[in-house]
């Protein structure tokens, strides 16, 4: 039993079959990709593993307990992150504030009204995102106004974010897309680094092949929303199915 | 101290004297000049300044920490004016009871009107809110005032007459909404030094405190993970969902707690005055809670109380400059030219206030978006970079500058 079970997922919009019989088991501690062409289903898959989307037929299934009919926060507070294809932090506030506020979600649930105690009295929630930007090496850019980091900066400052919550899985969506190569390089130190210090699942959504060998334990391929093959990284390099897929059936 | 630190406590000390010695600073000239008129030292406009400035405080906390724009936080203002006149009807013209009916009455009535706007955000909401308060306009101006069953005395007014029950009145008691047998449109000082002269009156004193409790609550709150949370919900409301945080009931307490600040601010109203009208309610009157709130800058501590009191003046200042009075400044000044400035002036003074206080608002939204709290942040900097030595222009793109504290 892998900590995700997806089970006989599928999800129409209209004509179109998005998902088509779905199934992937993610197990626990490893850095699971999931791959495909443009138009494969990944994103679909990810906004049903998240509660963004609600699959037509089957079961998502996280550490025995089902997500369906869950709502994005309710999912989050079960052990489960999401990092978006662009950083989804809050541009408004400093970067310091950013890290504060998964660390109140981690510790007070959902919803809780404390209206009277400052922030800044919160000695152990500080500490907690401040030793958390230490490690992703943002300490300098603690009163910085998110909006006005860099495009690496801010994704760094998400996956802390993420991570500080220490969930037990992680979504990765496209976590490299856009980015310059030594960007891209650095992302996958910081996973590395990410997955060596503590015990957490990864799956990764990635169209870059670079990252995706770099990083996956195992790979499942998707194409027109059905898995196509699921092994790992060095079988599915041979695969004369996945080439196809990719390439079309010329290659 | 309190809970503060050291710049809100300032901020805090500076408010507290301002308001406290309001009725000096209010009335600079002297009665018999002829800028007298410009005095805005009378109970009852100092009163207005502060009561508008609870109601828009306790505004900004919706609209400046979450961004949700209610089009109708004057319903609350109504409904806080009609419990407070139903107290003194009922029980007495203690204003003890008819503040805190009015404040728990606004905040039920926030519940409802909020559970039912906040599905929707952006213009949608905005409309709702809007939509509900016209609804409670209508309520209070005809259907909830028949003769079987009259709640609200429609176009009249609420008010309190001879017959009713007052069950806690006494003798000795004044006639008048009091504290404790302290009215409030009494003044327990009139000081006369030169030709100024000064009023210290029961009513601002009470509304005074009020608003320094209300402002400090407001602040702890601003800088409380609760506030956090609601600046975050203005910023990224998917990161929040994603970070295992429900949006929901975030927005509705600080509908809620907005909305009970406006029944207070209601409540205080007809305190000064026990008359609760159902114009109170309209949406003209909503607007003008969120352009106080604009002019002074919105998400700001202080903003709001100066946006308050900036409409509040001209409302009362302005307005009543007529004629006469241009006629008298410009006297000096040849016949023709004379009549030819009053002509120029006269539109935009008297009943055309309204026309100066558009301007003003177009000027302050367009080259201060940060509201009036903005424009004296700029005039400090100036004053302060003012004799050092200019600094090394700082690429602006490169050295992206810090967020500025919200107090600010």
């Amino acid at each position: 039993m892998g900590i995700l079970e997806v089970k006989g997922v599928n999800k129409r919009f209209g004509g179109l079959q998005a998902l088509g019989d779905v199934n992937l088991s993610v197990a626990e501690n490893t850095v699971h990709a999931i791959i495909g062409p443009n138009g494969a289903g990944k994103s679909t898959l990810l906004n049903c593993l998240v509660g963004k989307l609600i699959p037509d037929t089957g079961s998502v299934m996280f550490d025995g307990q089902s997500v369906l009919g869950r709502t994005p926060y309710e999912i989050n507070q079960m052990g489960i992150s999401r990092v978006f294809q662009t950083p989804e932090i809050f541009g408004d506030l400093t970067v310091f504030e950013n890290m504060v506020i998964p660390a109140f979600a981690k510790r007070d649930g959902s919803f809780r009204m404390h209206a009277f105690e400052s922030v800044a009295s919160e000695k152990d929630i500080v500490a907690h995102a401040e030793e958390m930007l230490t490690e992703v090496n943002m300490q300098d850019k603690i009163h910085m106004h998110a909006a006005s980091l860099s495009r690496g900066d801010k994704r760094r400052l998400e996956m802390a974010m993420c991570l500080l919550q220490e969930p037990r899985l992680l979504l990765l969506d496209e976590p490299t897309a856009g980015m310059a190569r030594a960007d891209t390089n650095n992302t996958i130190d910081l996973l590395k680094e990410i997955k060596e210090k503590r015990d957490i699942t990864i799956a990764i959504i990635e169209h870059d092949m670079h990252v995706v060998f770099s990083l996956a334990d195992r790979i499942t391929v998707l194409a027109q929303g059905t898995p196509l093959v699921e092994d790992s990284p060095e079988k599915i390099r041979g695969n004369p199915k996945v080439r196809e897929a990719y390439l079309g059936e010329a290659a | 101290m309190l809970g503060l630190n050291k710049k809100d406590m300032t901020l805090l000390i500076v408010v507290a004297i301002l308001t406290l010695l309001a009725p000096f600073i209010l009335n600079p000239f002297p009665v018999d000049s002829g800028m007298a008129q410009f005095n805005a030292g009378y109970p009852d406009l100092m009163q207005r300044f502060v009561i508008f400035g609870i109601l828009a405080i306790g505004f900004n906390i919706l609209f400046g920490l979450t961004g949700y724009l209610s089009f109708g936080h004057a319903a609350f203002l109504g409904v806080g004016s009609y419990a407070a006149v139903w107290m003194f009807k009922l029980l007495s013209y203690n204003v003890v009871p008819a503040i805190l009916f009015s404040v728990i009455l606004a905040g039920l009535f926030s519940v409802l009107i909020g559970y039912v706007s906040l599905r929707r955000s952006g213009i949608y909401f905005s409309i709702l809110t809007l939509a509900f308060a016209q609804m409670s306009f209508a309520l209070a101006y005809s259907v909830l005032s028949n003769p079987k069953f009259n709640l609200t005395n429609g176009e009249t007014g609420l008010q309190v007459y001879a017959d009713d029950p007052q069950i806690l009145h006494r003798d000795g008691l004044p006639d008048v909404p009091h504290l404790f047998g302290w009215a409030m449109r009494d003044n327990f000082l009139e000081l006369k030094l030169g030709g100024w002269e000064f009023t210290f009156n029961n009513g601002y004193y009470l509304c005074a405190a009020i608003l320094l409790v209300v402002f400090y609550l407001s602040i702890r709150l601003f800088r409380s993970p609760f506030g956090l949370m609601l600046r975050a919900v203005k910023s990224n409301q998917q990161r929040l969902n994603y970070t295992g945080l429900n949006p929901k009931p975030y927005t509705l307490a600080a509908f809620i707690i907005s909305g009970m600040y406006a029944g207070l601010a209601g409540g205080l109203l007809a305190s000064m005055d026990p008359l609760a009208g159902a114009e109170r309610m309209q949406w003209t009157a909503s607007g003008e809670i969120v352009l106080m709130t604009i002019l002074g800058g919105a998400g700001t501590l202080i903003g709001p109380v100066l946006g308050a009191g900036f409409i509040k003046y001209f409302e009362n200042i302005f307005s009543k400059i007529n004629d006469n009075v241009l006629h008298q400044w410009f006297s000096f000044m040849p016949d023709g030219m004379e009549d030819f400035l009053v002509f120029i002036v006269h539109p935009f003074v008297g009943k055309g206030w309204h026309l100066t206080l558009g301007i003003l608002f177009m000027l302050v939204v367009t080259f201060l978006p940060g509201g009036l709290v903005e424009g004296g942040q700029r005039l400090g900097r100036l004053v302060r970079s003012r004799g050092k030595k200019p600094e090394d222009p700082k690429d602006p793109e490169h050295h992206p500058k810090e967020t500025p504290h919200v107090a600010e």
